[in-house]
């Protein structure tokens, strides 16, 4: 076909096409001799928009746009996992072999997934078998802990007409053919395409029931989050947003975590990198890699992949979750993902809305939200897509499109509070202004999992630190001296919570990660010291003789001094309390 | 063929509108050609078919309608770099001024640079020793990092990075492949002057690029500086192997020209009239710093922002925090006291520190005395305040303490003289030694087996 469709104009990342029919909204296309990548976003009779995700230096108007035919879409398939992509899905690391260089050159055509690569692959289905979208037909070894499972796309389906025998193929060798209901021959490789801005189909949603596991005691008693689920970290520069979703990305339970770095530093992705490699996840043996995909597109590459890279990452997510995986998707961060929108919004001269973003804002951020879910898939395994999005407030104002916004879809809000984070209090989790609406519907699965007791320490733990927030209001008028003895322990009390349970020290390597049974005996211990204490001093016996036995000091470093794998030693503390406050109480009445 | 094209169509502010114009690219670079014989230069940045939009590097005074002839070149804006470079002093838009001629060029490369592929980036771990106890210390400062300092009018930030430049040990090992490059962005002739005074004092002079851009220079141009000033860097740091320390003042003004162009320009604007786009552009400079695999030399960035009312939830220190890695915030009262560099510690931070410090690069009890520093500071705050509604008499003897532990702390650790050069063994004890003013138990973040080792209380 000839093509007439040639560049008319261009200001900044934004290239029109005039007096083209062809294209389609949110197609992909190639831009100029140097075929950038781009996406038509919008059309009139007299132009096409295009928005081009790459530098468009040296662009001229006249130079050819060729289209597609099809919409911005990902290649699924093995050779995901451990790997590291852009914003579109192009390889970093072919990216840097190929162009011998540190810099990223445009226009770079690299096939996302190794081509060449000969995989182990086990043929699950035979000659006869009837197959609908999303069944598996073929399992291939991907890492070491993850096990690929080659599905029919959603959108097919039909009988096996002819099968390969297991051995090892590339990723566009045809494995099997199946004939569908019009008698058409299709042949079925290991890979498939997905367009990355429609979520892929399920059965339906299950309810969020099971909660996510961290290890971060803040978040998995006070604020957990479900499979499934979403939650949003807002929080100011310095208030440890990348350090948050290190910590998870690096210990919550989930099979698969896709780590999104949107609009962020460079630095920061070569330390994920680097990190990542080294640490061994302490459930399968393995490199924390094996079970990771990196999308970075840092803050100084192309805005328009950058607001590409949030879809990218949920639909790589989505996939393995139809595999029967939980995934979980950290996405840093959001903020620059609206930014972006709003990047392109300007350019389009479209009318702003609040704060010069588009008036879309929120459609598209509920949209996104919305593909977060636990899930029967097609083919009749449960999976879930977890997302964590960070937000970077402008000026740490929560009160700003992005945050609030957020907070309408997120159920899950752990608000990182900028004078924790000065005092290194981290996680700086606000713990009065954080909520999480999963509460109840976990409540059932913690009551089984770890027994009612477990529900009962926290409401305990949350009464606490609620009355010292109210308390520490009077004393910063007029100091802790003047307070009574019940109040006083209820502060020194709320300080051991405070300094020896909700804050974690990430660098430890027993405090880094902590059990669910830890965290309840941990809250117990505390607890135990706070009852036993508040009879005491219902008897009358002064404050000051309670706390100058050192128990207070000597709980708020349980945390270290108790290894993960030696939990009976909570025994001894208890001893050791009931034992030292007994004595107090004989000696002040003999 | 050459094409002269003679006028132009409009003229707005900094940017002139040509009609009918064949054959151009995106961000070209044209020469404008005055009857008066003056050549100017602009660059195409935007384009609707044969419209063309130009912005003009050198204003727009004395252009009319009809009294230019404007020519392609049919190149981007680039940058000649060779080693002469290093000594020399170039106006905002890479031109020598100081009267040595041009630079013969070994490579010309594009100012606006290529993103750096994250997987080919090195993570930075090596601390460079400043020097300054409080930096040192508690905001050490990376090979590679990006740390601004946040300052306001009037404040020693100019003296703070001129100390940090003269005391640093960014050099290798052996001494060799240091320069600085030094990047002025509408600061005042003397600020200027300042910085090229002390570079000759300590004799670094034929260490230093200067690219300067003083406050009534075009403001076009002064959109170019750190371009060109990171395109020198970047030279020198992947292609040379040195270790360059870029120092870049004052990203306000280079954020306000922005923005002028911005609305001259006719587009939407965001916060406080800024572009939309303000973030990305301070991250295409901000982001071209750091090491890169296959290449021995280091981009550490040091660049400089007055915060205009002194408020950080301002747009440039704002987005500047969020893509930096870490910040130096300055404060005025500390500064009202004496004190000197008046560093206040608590919003201040640096990413990187947490891997290039501890066992192996400076001290392993570095970390755990950094968040008890931080810790302790922070509860001085809290009795400070407390101490300001009921008085001073009325604190618990323990708030007293803090009080006596910050007074001390400011005075002898955040204070220190111009000229004082402190190792960071010299600072960690004395870290340690304030701590002694405290009791033991009030020091949570240390381990007991730190604790024995460095805590030494004082007498009361």
């Amino acid at each position: 076909m000839e093509n007439n469709d040639v560049i008319f104009g261009i200001n900044g990342p934004v290239v029109t096409v005039k007096n083209s029919k062809t294209f389609s909204m949110m197609e992909m296309v190639y831009v100029g001799k140097q075929r950038l990548v781009g996406e038509v976003i919008k059309i009139t009779d007299k132009a096409t928009t295009i928005q081009v995700y790459e530098e468009t230096t040296g662009l001229k108007p006249g130079d050819t746009v060729i289209g597609t035919g099809a919409p911005m879409n990902v290649l699924l398939g093995p050779g995901i996992m451990d790997n590291i992509f852009d914003g579109i899905e192009r390889p970093l690391k072919e990216i840097e072999k190929m162009s011998g260089s540190p810099f990223i050159s445009r226009g770079a055509a690299v096939s996302p997934l190794d081509t060449e690569k000969k995989w182990d692959v086990h043929i699950t289905v035979k000659t006869g078998d009837k197959l609908k979208g999303g069944d598996i037909y073929a399992t291939i070894p991907e890492t070491a802990i993850i096990e690929h499972r080659v599905m029919v796309p959603p959108n097919m389906s039909g009988e096996v007409v002819k099968t390969v025998k297991d051995g090892k193929y590339s990723i566009h060798d045809t494995v099997i053919v199946i004939k569908d209901k019009s008698g058409k021959k299709i042949d079925l490789s290991l890979c498939q395409q997905w367009p990355i801005r429609t979520p892929r189909p399920v059965i339906n949603k299950m309810p969020a029931d099971i909660p996510l596991i961290t290890g971060q005691r803040v978040i998995d008693t006070l604020f957990p989050v479900s499979k499934g689920g979403t939650a949003a970290v807002p929080g100011g520069f310095g208030a440890g947003k990348t350090m948050t979703q290190h910590q998870l990305a690096k210990w919550c339970d989930a099979d698969i975590i896709v780590y999104v770095g949107c609009g962020e530093r460079g630095n920061e992705m070569s330390q994920v990198l680097q990190e990542f490699g080294e640490l061994i996840d302490p459930k399968s043996g393995r490199p924390m890699t094996d079970r990771t995909v990196l999308i970075a597109n840092t803050s100084n590459m192309p805005v328009a992949a950058r607001e590409a890279s949030i879809y990218t990452g949920i639909t790589l997510a989505e996939y393995y979750r139809d595999m029967g995986y939980h995934c979980a998707i950290m996405a840093d961060s959001t903020s620059r993902w609206a930014e972006a929108l709003r990047e392109i919004s300007g350019r389009l001269e479209e009318m702003p809305a609040e704060e010069g973003f588009p008036a879309y804002l929120p459609s598209r951020l509920s949209e996104f939200y919305e593909r977060a879910a636990r899930v029967q898939n097609l083919n009749g395994s449960e999976g879930s897509v977890t997302v964590i999005g960070a937000v970077s407030p402008q000026g740490a104002d929560f009160s700003e499109p992005v945050t609030q916004n957020t907070k309408r879809f997120t159920r899950c809000f752990w608000a990182l509070d900028k004078s924790l984070a000065y005092a290194r209090h981290y996680p700086a989790i606000n713990w009065m202004t954080s909520y999480s609406e999963y509460f109840t519907d976990l409540d059932a699965w913690f009551e089984q999992n770890q027994g009612r007791d477990f529900i009962e320490y926290r409401s305990k733990i949350n009464a606490i630190l609620q009355e010292e927030n109210k308390l520490m209001e009077i004393v910063k008028l007029i100091g802790a001296d003047v307070l009574p003895d019940d109040q006083k322990l209820i502060i020194e009390t709320a300080r051991v919570i405070r300094v020896g349970f909700l804050q974690q020290n990430a660098f430890h390597k027993e405090d880094t990660y902590v059990p669910l049974e830890k965290q309840k005996l941990m809250m117990k211990t505390i607890l135990h010291l706070h009852e036993v204490a508040s009879d005491l001093i219902g008897r009358n016996i002064p404050i000051s003789r309670i706390t100058s036995l050192g128990l207070f000091d000597k709980l708020t470093k349980m945390k270290y001094d108790i290894p993960n794998n030696k939990l009976e030693l909570f025994k001894n503390y208890e001893k050791e309390i009931d034992e030292a406050l007994n004595t107090t109480l004989t000696a002040e009445f003999n | 063929m050459v094409l002269d094209y003679v006028g132009v169509k409009e003229i707005n502010g900094s940017l002139i509108v040509l009609d009918g114009v064949k054959d151009a690219f995106n961000e070209e670079i044209v020469d404008i050609r005055l009857d008066n014989g003056t050549v100017r230069q602009g660059r195409i940045v935007q384009m609707d078919g044969e419209r063309i939009v130009v912005q003009v590097f050198e204003s727009t005074r004395n252009i009319s309608l009809k009294n230019t002839k404007t020519r392609l070149t049919g190149k981007p804006m680039e940058m000649p770099l060779s080693k002469e470079i290093i000594g020399r002093i170039l106006n905002g838009s890479g031109k020598p001024i100081d009267g040595l001629g041009d630079i013969y060029p070994e490579k010309k490369a594009n100012i606006n640079g290529t993103p750096l592929n994250p997987v080919s980036r090195i993570y930075p771990k090596n601390y460079i020793n400043t020097g300054i106890s409080t930096i040192d210390t508690l905001i050490t400062l990376i090979r590679g990092q990006k740390l601004p300092i946040f300052s306001g009018s009037g404040m020693k930030h100019n003296e703070l990075a001129v100390q940090i430049v003269r005391q640093a040990k960014i050099a290798d090992d052996d001494g060799k492949g240091f320069c600085v490059v030094f990047a002025a962005m509408g600061v005042k002739n003397d600020v200027a002057d300042y910085f090229k005074r002390s570079f000759e004092e300590f004799g670094v002079m034929n260490k230093v690029v200067m690219l300067l851009n003083l406050a009534n220079d075009p403001i076009i141009e002064r959109i170019l500086t750190p371009k060109c000033a990171l395109t020198v860097a970047e030279y020198l740091a992947f292609e040379l192997d040195m270790h360059v320390l870029v120092i870049m003042t004052d990203m306000t003004s280079y954020a306000e020209a922005l923005r002028e162009f911005s609305s001259s320009k006719g587009e939407i604007p965001g916060r406080k009239g800024y572009p939309g786009y303000l973030y990305s552009d301070l991250a295409s400079l901000y982001e071209r710093a750091g090491m890169v695999k296959g290449s021995k030399g280091s981009v550490t960035q040091i660049p400089i922002l007055t915060m205009p009312n002194d408020d950080i939830t301002h747009p440039v220190p704002d987005l500047t925090g969020y893509i930096t890695e870490g910040q130096i915030v300055l404060d005025r009262a500390l500064q009202g006291q004496g004190i000197y560099p008046p560093i206040s510690i608590l919003p201040s931070l640096s990413r990187l520190m947490k891997d290039g410090i501890g066992e192996g690069y400076t001290r392993a009890d570095h970390q755990a005395l950094a968040n008890q520093l931080f810790s302790s500071y922070a509860k001085v705050i809290d009795a400070r305040s407390l101490a300001s509604v009921i008085g001073a008499e009325e604190l618990s003897p323990i708030d007293k303490k803090y009080i006596a532990f910050g007074e001390k702390f400011e005075e002898q650790f955040v204070n220190q003289k111009f000229t004082e050069n402190r190792s960071v063994e010299q600072s960690l004890d004395l870290g340690w030694d304030l701590l002694g003013y405290l009791p033991r138990g009030e020091l949570d973040r240390v381990d007991d087996a730190i604790l024995d080792k460095y805590y030494k209380p004082h007498e009361e």
